[in-house]
């Protein structure tokens, strides 16, 4: 194995991506706030509102998704010299199209097609 | 044709001669990354499917008649437990030492398995309820999603097994280094996963 070829090898696995002890725990330690926030909320009913509280743990779980891309994924911008995270970002189009799509075709579909009283009375 | 001196015994050569040597598994990162990817888009399915039909309870028992949010917490203590004893699992193979990076394979195994227990504990108590996945289009879904996740973590565990095995035999050579880096991928995804199902279907259950 040539000098380039070992250069090269250590640059994708080298020590660095594995991350480290501090990296792992202070991502441990997010992941348990993150987690314990959103169920006291719910368990409790912190909040009155449920609207605002399903805002409130949806953000939640999107920071603590960062978290653990971050901490224990080991995702950075210059990983596999950047392809990886453009296949991130893809992916994260591809399902925010896929969710917000499906869930406002089917809701308008739901409010639009459904049967209502009025229509059923008059049914023969 | 002539003037172009072909010594004998020498073979034609048809490829680029500057294309340099890669490294065994050298892609291989990149190429479990992608697979990663396209696991997430199934996940993305079934989670619009949950997301439409969620609410489809066909007279049947809605989320508040079924879910124990305590043994979710419990679950996502098992899984999050786990993601953090693989971590040090590879920390410890960074340092070379076999038998520490078994002991922290085999803690993060029996913690996949406490998941792995609770939530067959979950489904059958509610099979035992009558909330079947044919009960009700929620209960479908439900079952789909919850169930695909629960499918990856059985299959990392037996990948897990796998991989302690091989370490066993042959040490931490670089193959098992790679094998348990793709591996320590699928069960940091599997746990990411999670926190979109504990959020959406459970806690967001639990709010309708």
């Amino acid at each position: 194995m040539s000098a380039h070829d070992h250069a090269g090898h250590d640059h994708t696995h080298g020590g660095a991506a594995h991350g480290s002890l501090k990296g792992y725990l202070i991502g441990f330690v997010l992941s348990v706030i993150l987690t314990a926030i959103p169920f006291w909320m719910v368990m409790t009913g912190a909040i009155d509102n449920k609207q605002a509280t399903a805002i409130i743990i949806m953000a939640f779980a999107v920071v603590q998704i960062v978290v653990h891309m971050v901490f224990f994924l080991h995702m950075n911008p210059a990983s596999e010299g950047g392809w990886s995270m453009l296949a991130l970002i893809f992916t994260v189009i591809l399902v925010v199209i896929v969710l917000s799509g499906s869930l406002w075709v089917m809701y308008h579909l739901n409010a639009n097609m459904m049967p209502g009283l009025h229509e059923m009375r008059e049914m023969p | 044709m002539a003037s172009t001196a072909i010594t004998a015994g020498t073979e034609p050569v048809f490829h680029l001669e500057e294309e340099h040597a890669h490294a065994e598994g050298g892609s291989t990162m990149l190429g479990f990354w992608l697979y990663l990817m396209s696991d997430c888009l199934i996940f993305a399915m079934l989670f619009a499917a949950y997301g439409v039909l969620g609410g489809n309870y066909a007279a049947g028992p809605a989320p508040k008649d079924l879910f124990d949010l305590g043994l979710v917490a419990v679950n996502t203590t098992m899984l999050l437990l786990s993601s953090i004893t693989y971590g040090f699992a590879m920390l410890t193979m960074d340092k070379g030492r076999v038998g520490a990076t078994q002991a922290w394979l085999a803690v993060t195994m029996l913690f996949g398995l406490a998941f792995l227990s609770i939530e067959l504990y979950e489904f059958a108590h509610m099979i035992h309820e009558g909330a079947t996945p044919q009960r009700s289009a929620f209960l479908s879904s439900f079952f789909t999603l919850v169930g695909t996740h629960g499918l990856h973590v059985t299959f990392g565990i037996v990948w897990m097994l796998t991989l302690m095995v091989q370490v066993a035999r042959h040490g931490l050579i670089e193959a098992n280094r790679r094998r348990l880096m793709c591996l320590s991928m699928f069960w940091h995804f599997l746990d990411v996963v999670w926190i979109g199902v504990f959020t959406f279907v459970y806690l967001m259950g639990m709010l309708r």
